[in-house]
């Protein structure tokens, strides 16, 4: 079954088109992640399946029910929001319930689905304080906390780990990662980091202005993606892009090497100076300007000791290269 | 506040000018309080002299206690004041939440047109206003009253408010919304807390001059039973005699109440005032 469908969705606000015929469909039980630069219309999209705005055109469907006109409250949706959200003058506890008070539900399913819920996020010393006692990364678990109360059909992320520090924000991916296994529940979640859609999507939706540009595994888009938008969106450090550096290409065309799959070999076909070095332990990247004046990043996996100024010259494997012509569309290397 | 990186010298000169206003703009009030507990001799001898053992007496205060119609006239501007006050908070709040929080045609227009009236004073409609005052017989009411305060605090109320409705996070409202609340839920219980402070700041700003107004009541209720405070306190205040005692000693009570409703705003009103500054 599917827990959410889109077909032909449009959202304009006046004369400006934000979304533009967006066909997707969630599978029950899957994690999906929008991700695209900002101003790509992913918290618009994610809005108007919430139905916090309105369709401009197009059918939402959730759990297989037509939901354009229905309420947010009755869609059987939870949205988690970048800023928490938390209602400052409610506890932890009454911010957790207050959606199934709302629904009507008995106090003693709120009780139980509110204990449920804090022990799963380890909330339950926290249950009586207010929002504005809580750390940023408390409050995000209580706002996901919420969420969870409700035992939705879709749950929607956006932008959850936005206001967290990095170490908080690795500890809360994990943490929603364990989310979604326990629950098994069909999530969306928007974010613009591309670490966060790779390591937690089942499926990603690249988006941008407003359109859909490619869905698909992780691995997927990054093994194969189809266009350099998606190519150079996905990976980091991003991929290279040279048109001029490498011999033999024809003209228009661009050839897209990942940093990883460069490395350093004396006949390489491109020649450059290593203008700064990134020792991160694990890898150290290069970055080169070739001599066709163009940059690129080189990553080397272990410790290097290449320092700056050298004169390298980079080797690659054909096959991992991916060819865009000038419409940045995706080409095979045969059709040059 | 970096106090740290301040210098003494800029630190009194500012403390200076501050008291220096302080005192300005409390001497009226301070002669006029001092010179109610004199007697009228003493009042003309050295207006600026504290009362001493032989000059001071209440005689001023028992003329106005014993005028009788004093509490009816300290009533009637309570009445006045704090319906009026609330009927600009309530109506004034939900119009700067229509305004921030909707997207409808003509929002623009209608917060230009309901801003209007911060720029054109009431009192040029005072002959319309009286006109439509006795056409619908409510000369002499306090309601009268009420209506007229109410459109006059509006405009300033709803400008005020709905910029500090736009800065409530967009998010902590759709929350509310996918929690089932409705919009008259996620206003009072939600949005209306958050702006506490804007709302202190437009009652002060409102309550001030609606107890001291002399002009509407004069004109739309000057009947014994409904005169306000202010317009009371003119029956002292003759063509040939003025009693200078009751006067001040009026004035000196009418000031009490307002200090008391301000005590209550204050501590919403500072913030209120330094919330945009500092955040």
């Amino acid at each position: 079954m599917t827990a959410l469908s889109l077909e032909n969705v449009n959202k304009s606000f006046g004369t400006v088109h934000v979304l533009k015929d967006i066909d997707l469909t969630v599978e029950e039980g899957e994690f999906v992640v929008f991700v695209g630069p900002s101003g790509c219309g992913k918290s618009t999209l994610l809005r108007v399946i919430a139905g916090l705005e309105d369709a401009t055109s197009g059918t939402v469907r959730i759990g297989g029910d037509v939901v354009n006109s229905v309420p947010p409250a009755k869609r059987g949706i939870a949205m988690v929001f970048q800023s928490y959200a938390l209602y400052p003058h409610l506890t932890v506890k009454d911010n957790m319930g207050l959606g199934l008070r709302q629904e009507g539900a008995d106090k003693s399913v709120v009780e139980a689905q509110v204990a449920k819920a804090s022990a799963m996020l380890d909330l339950d010393s926290y249950l009586t304080r207010r929002p504005a006692e809580l750390s940023g990364g408390q409050r995000q678990r209580v706002a996901i906390g919420r969420a969870i109360v409700r035992d939705p059909k879709l749950f929607l992320f956006d932008e959850p780990l936005s206001n967290l520090d990095a170490a908080l924000r690795m500890n809360t991916r994990v943490e929603i990662a364990n989310l979604h296994r326990t629950l098994s529940a069909s999530m969306i979640y928007v974010t613009h980091d591309q670490i966060e859609a790779m390591t937690l999507a089942d499926k990603i939706v690249v988006l941008r202005d407003g359109r859909v540009e490619q869905v698909g595994s992780p691995m997927e888009l990054y093994n194969n993606p189809a266009n350099r938008f998606v190519a150079s969106f996905l990976g980091s450090p991003a991929m290279n892009f040279l048109d001029r550096s490498v011999p033999g290409l024809a003209p228009g065309r661009t050839i897209g090497i990942r940093p990883e799959y460069l490395s350093l070999s004396e006949d390489g076909q491109i020649a450059g100076t290593v203008t700064h070095v990134e020792r991160l332990g694990g890898d150290t990247n290069l970055l080169v300007r070739t001599d066709q004046d163009e940059t690129l990043t080189v990553r080397l996996f272990g410790q290097d000791p290449t320092e700056v100024g050298a004169q390298v010259r980079l080797g690659f494997d054909p096959a991992r290269a991916f060819h865009f012509n000038a419409a940045q569309e995706r080409v095979t290397a045969d059709a040059a | 506040m970096n106090t740290a990186r301040r210098t003494l010298g800029p630190t009194i000169a500012a403390h200076g000018v501050m008291i220096l206003y302080t005192l300005i703009a409390l001497f009226p009030v301070f002669v006029i309080v001092t010179n109610s507990f004199k007697s009228r001799r003493a009042i003309f001898r050295d207006p600026l002299g504290l009362p001493t053992s032989e000059t001071f007496s209440l005689v001023g205060y028992e003329t106005v206690l014993k005028q009788g119609d004093f509490f009816l006239y300290f009533q009637n501007s309570m009445i006045v004041t704090v319906v009026s006050l609330a009927l600009i908070l309530i109506f004034g709040a939900m119009a700067a939440f229509a305004l921030a929080e909707y997207r409808f045609p003509g929002n623009a227009l209608m917060g230009l047109y309901l801003a209007l009236g911060i720029m054109i004073p009431i009192r040029i409609g005072t002959v319309a206003i009286l006109e439509m005052m006795v056409s619908t017989g409510l000369v002499n009411t306090l309601t009268a009253l009420i209506l007229v305060y109410t459109a006059q605090g509006l405009p300033l109320a709803v400008f005020i408010l709905s910029a500090f409705m736009k800065g409530v996070s967009d998010d902590l409202k759709n929350a509310g919304r996918i929690d089932g609340l409705s919009e008259y839920k996620i206003f009072f219980r939600l949005v209306l807390p958050l702006v506490r402070p804007a709302m202190a700041t437009v009652a002060v700003f409102n309550m001030i001059p609606i107890w001291n107004d002399l002009w509407f009541p004069l004109i739309l209720a000057p009947a014994e039973e409904v005169k306000t405070l202010t317009l009371g306190s003119q029956v002292f205040i003759g063509q040939f005699v003025t009693d200078w005692n009751a006067v001040l000693s009026a004035l000196s009570m009418a000031i009490l109440p307002v200090m008391v409703l301000y005590v209550v705003f204050s501590r919403q009103l500072i913030r209120g005032i330094t919330s945009g500054a500092v955040k």
